[in-house]
């Protein structure tokens, strides 16, 4: 008989991935590392990452880490890129990190089109600092931050990042995916890939955007957070390429 | 002849497999692994047919297939 599939050889063979049981955070983790394996990129790769629950897999992969102030992951990885060209430099990053903490180096930095990758997790609130109201939190949804759930007057609207970078003329490459079923799951790996791919071609400033679950804040068991993925998340971040040149 | 494989100890029962397995091949188990979680077990594997669905939607990577 023979093995078609198993974990990625990227994560040590010994390990449990940190995140809680249903985190999405470990299946992005195993498709970087599949497609690290299969570009073999392994060697020149470098994951730049936030603050918050994105750092929580720096113990047991074999590409290196550096972990950046909150926020300024993609100000770090310009730096790099700029002092290290021949490295494969991608940023990992949630959306307390990417959208709120981060907004001006993240949007700076795609204006500029600097050749990284950005993998932005979006689960619509803080993970790790405990559930607090984030830029991508729905309306209505309730957050340690908004006990009575968000509301547009007080609060705000729910930000669409892909959409907004789309309105600069540098990025080049934006998708928006999920990992809520297999097919989504193949999906974000072939978008990972492409927005390596285009790195590797210098074609400047790629992200994608991958809409996950946080079923430990959203007060839900894993599989009622699927539910709420489909029914209430994909409405609000439709996924597709938003642009692609 | 397909199969599979979990690895109990990497297993953190959230039950993703077992929705997305087109021919019901698995099942929480009765045992629990050494954190806790009540892993998820074949109970079915004859009507494995290999497709992979649990093991890619699997965060974990707790699954391995054989064909």
């Amino acid at each position: 008989m023979e093995k078609i599939y198993s974990r990625t050889t990227t994560i040590q063979e010994d390990k449990v991935s940190g995140f809680c049981p249903g985190c999405m955070h470990s299946t992005v983790i195993k498709l970087i590392g599949e497609v690290l394996d299969e570009m073999n990129l392994v060697d020149k790769a470098v994951c730049i990452t936030g603050i918050g629950c994105c750092g929580l897999h720096m113990d047991y992969i074999a590409y290196d880490t550096i972990t950046a102030p909150h926020g300024r992951a993609t100000a770090v990885a310009t730096g790099m890129k700029r002092t290290s060209p021949d490295s494969l430099i991608f940023t990992y990053q949630g959306d307390g990190d990417f959208a709120s903490i981060g907004l001006g180096e993240s949007i700076s930095t795609a204006n500029r089109g600097e050749n990284i990758t950005v993998i932005f997790i979006n689960n619509g609130i803080y993970g790790m600092t405990g559930g607090q109201m984030a830029p991508t939190t729905l309306l209505g949804m309730k957050a340690s931050t908004a006990p009575k759930g968000r509301i547009a007057e007080e609060h705000g609207y729910p930000m669409h990042m892909c959409e907004i970078l789309n309105q600069l003329t540098a990025p080049r490459y934006l998708e928006r995916t999920s990992c809520n079923t297999p097919q989504n799951v193949i999906k974000t790996k072939n978008a990972i890939k492409k927005a390596f791919q285009n790195q590797l071609d210098g074609k400047g400033f790629s992200m994608v955007e991958i809409v996950t679950s946080c079923p430990t804040n959203w007060g839900l068991d894993p599989l009622d957070a699927l539910d709420f993925i489909e029914q209430k998340m994909l409405p609000e971040f439709p996924l597709g390429v938003i642009r692609d040149r | 002849m397909a199969m599979i494989k979990v690895i109990a100890e990497r297993c953190k029962s959230c039950q993703y497999c077992i929705r997305y397995c087109p021919k019901q091949v698995l099942a929480v188990g009765k045992n629990v692994n050494s954190k806790g979680y009540e892993y998820v077990e074949p109970v079915n594997q004859e009507a494995c047919i290999a497709c992979c669905m649990c093991a890619r939607i699997c965060p974990d990577g707790a699954i391995e297939v054989y064909k």
